[in-house]
């Protein structure tokens, strides 16, 4: 085997796992809420920016700066319900069938937001968080950063925690079941309300977890708010809008298809054959690779 | 109309004459004590570009703290350009017909210091830019001269810089360390295109050979397969143009730890903040500028980086320096023009004869292909190349000014690609 092959392999691997995590929360908040939350990117940043700042400006090591970027990333996403999404929900003066497009317009804008209060603070020059491993090691001749080997097995923990608190918890349940049949649920005595807290919670630590360790692994700027919404946009639809595990797959065929362009045509092509795989799947499947709507 | 009326008429005309004479005369009496305005565009929210009107508030406190430009003081009047040309050609169409300026001082991106340029000759005003290396800007001088005088370019062009790097990477890498080949990696931007000729020109005339050319695009995150290409091609040292792009490369090449130099232009690495903006990363990355901290290219250097610390809190980018020290020749220009009328502050700026914060400052003629380009060379600015050590920025070239030895970090394999 050619090492550009274990190249594309290992470096895949990382990148999709980091969508994988991202889009799951992207994928989660559409599934049990209908919400599209379009300051996706913008949150992740808002972690990545925390954490950096508690390394520089409260000189924190880096398992305290990790830590304080997932709280906030908690906080930003906690925030966006209560003050962007809980109200345009709750509001009589908005026709029910119209509240998606605000809630869809309210995000995007918040998003915009937050970037350039970003910008404004911290300016738009790129940040990185202080990684908690370093060094390398050889993998099948690849000297691979350890970083990248920790992003990914963090990334599958945190999947499999998720999972687990879906499926084996009587919340998860609950949640779970909420995505299905939101009507269903509070037949059941449930508050559909303190579901959707729960979901924005668990979405404001996954965002928070894979916008650290984003930063950790690559670094992001003001400027990437847009890509990075786009990413698990992207993801998120070709998986097939409100399923994980469809958003699970759809990650690695994204991450692997950008990765093999990197490699094979060149890294300033890297998301355009995505791109064009996204468009194609609008014409030929538009619910997705495991949509239900 | 009776006498009486003619005479009441005239009396009222005379009145009203008076009037308008003395409205007239205001204007221009209050102009004499008016403050000298010069506009600031500049990329406030990048941490190169922040320097630009800080550095220039700095200047003009001081020169009013000395007694200002024939008794005027000199007013800074700031934009955010917010990195875009459609934003800077906004702030400078107000900067000149709402704020009435004098001159403009703008931004560090050669595209958008180009989209600026024509609206300098529609809008008769001078503007030097303190950053923007594109040698396009002074070519464009050269052909259109009537129309474009109005632009200086107070900064090296690209194919000066690309210079500048090579008589350092003559002395450091060949001479020193018999270095053979390099990779060139360039941002694809407007600035780095004469800049990569230029290398790719220069660099075998001392020897080295230049074994891959990479334009990398400035949206670029994952830098992976790029280093790893470069790995493969086993050059000695990569030759670098990032300015747009700057932590996420440094920060992905030591945590991959590429055993190989990274050396040349990296804008973002002239800022003092850049060792925590990559946490350390940069420890190693070479870089080339023209000033730098602790470093007396000139009896001003020193002061005006202590100067800048203590009212800023860190230290300027590479166009703080040249903002600050454009300041004082605009208005040194001024002064000797005896007025701010555009022709002959474009005449007076032309005979700009300048010690700087980065050397002696002197401008092309208009019959060179760049004019109003700076000139380069030993006897007016040479540059420097400055390698990140633990924490600090030391220089290690020309020798007479330098203040450390070349040291790598230990991934860093010097030979062993051979």
């Amino acid at each position: 085997m050619s090492v550009v092959f274990w190249q594309i392999l290992i470096d895949g691997f990382a990148i999709s796992s980091l969508y994988a995590l991202g889009a799951t929360g992207f994928a989660l908040i559409f599934g049990v809420s209908g919400v599209l939350n379009l300051s996706h990117g913008a949150l992740m940043v808002v972690a990545v920016v925390a954490a950096w700042a508690a390394g520089n400006d409260l000189h924190a090591g880096p398992y305290t700066g990790a830590v304080l970027g997932v709280g906030i990333g908690l906080a930003a996403s906690l925030l966006t319900y209560f003050v962007v999404v809980r109200p345009l929900q709750q509001t009589r003066k908005i026709r029910e069938e119209e509240k998606e497009i605000f809630i869809l317009t309210a995000t995007l804008l918040w998003g915009i937001m937050i970037q350039e209060l970003i910008a404004y603070l911290y300016t738009n020059n790129a940040k990185t968080v202080a990684p908690i491993v370093e060094g390398v090691v050889s993998i099948a001749g690849v000297r691979t950063p350890s970083n990248e080997i920790f992003t990914a097995i963090m990334c599958w923990l945190v999947i499999a925690l998720l999972w687990l608190l879906v499926n084996r918890t009587r919340a998860g349940k609950a949640v779970l079941a909420a995505s299905m049949n939101p009507r269903g649920v509070t037949l059941l005595g449930i508050e559909l309300s303190q579901i959707y807290i729960a979901v924005w919670a668990i979405y404001g630590l996954l965002v928070g977890v894979a916008g650290v360790l984003l930063g950790m692994f690559l670094g992001v700027s003001s400027y990437s708010v847009g890509p990075l919404t786009a990413s698990a946009f992207s993801i998120v639809v070709l998986g097939g809008l409100g399923s994980v595990s469809g958003a699970l797959i759809a990650a690695y065929v994204i991450g692997y298809l950008e990765t093999v362009t990197a490699y094979l045509i060149s890294p300033a092509y890297r998301t355009i054959p995505a791109l064009l795989l996204l468009v194609a799947v609008m014409y030929v499947r538009p619910r997705g690779l495991l949509g239900r709507r | 109309m009776s006498e009486l009326d003619k005479r009441s008429a005239f009396a009222a005309l005379g009145a009203s004459a008076a009037v308008l004479a003395l409205a007239l005369a205001t204007p221009a009496y209050a102009q004499s004590k008016d403050p000298i305005k010069i506009g600031v565009i500049a990329e406030a929210q990048s941490v190169a570009g922040s320097s630009i009107p800080q550095a220039a508030q700095l200047a003009a406190d001081e020169i009013n703290a000395a007694g200002g430009v024939n008794g005027r003081k000199i007013e800074i009047v700031s934009y955010d350009d917010h990195s875009t040309a459609p934003e800077a050609v906004r702030a400078f169409q107000r900067a000149v017909n709402e704020d009435h300026v004098n001159a403009v001082i703008a931004s560090y991106i050669s595209e958008v210091v180009l989209a600026l340029e024509p609206w300098t000759g529609r809008l008769k005003t001078v503007m030097v830019t303190p950053g923007a290396a594109s040698d396009v800007i002074t070519e464009n001088i050269a052909k259109d001269y009537n129309n474009l005088k109005y632009t200086f370019h107070g900064y090296s062009t690209s194919t000066s810089i690309a210079d500048a790097t090579c008589d350092a990477a003559k002395d450091l890498l060949v001479n020193s360390l018999h270095m053979k080949s390099a990779v060139v990696m360039s941002e694809d931007a407007a600035w780095t295109t004469p800049l990569d000729a230029e290398y790719i020109k220069c660099l075998p005339n001392i020897g080295i050979k230049v074994v891959d050319h990479i334009r990398v695009s400035p949206d670029t995150t994952d830098f992976t397969p790029i280093f790893n290409k470069i790995e493969g091609e086993k050059p000695d040292v990569m030759i670098t143009g990032i300015s747009h792009v700057g932590v996420q490369p440094t920060v992905q090449w030591k945590q991959q730890e590429v055993p190989i130099p990274m050396f040349g232009v990296s804008s973002q690495a002239t800022n003092s903040s850049f060792w925590q903006d990559t946490n350390g990363a940069v420890e190693g990355v070479l870089y080339q500028s023209f000033a730098g901290p602790g470093v007396a290219v000139t009896p001003k250097t020193l002061p005006f980086v202590a100067g800048f610390n203590k009212r800023f809190g860190n230290n300027p980018s590479y166009c703080g320096y040249t903002s600050y020290d454009e300041v004082y020749y605009i208005a040194d220009a001024i002064k000797r023009a005896g007025s701010t009328d555009p022709d002959k502050l474009v005449d007076a700026l032309e005979k700009t004869d300048y010690v700087g914060t980065i050397g002696r400052v002197e401008f092309k003629g208009r019959d060179t292909p760049n004019p109003h380009a700076l000139k380069i060379g030993s006897d007016t600015i040479t540059g420097l190349m400055l390698q990140w050590q633990n924490g600090k920025q030391v220089n290690l070239w020309p020798e007479k000014v330098a203040n450390g030895k070349l040291k790598f970090p230990s991934f860093i394999k010097i030979g062993s690609t051979n």
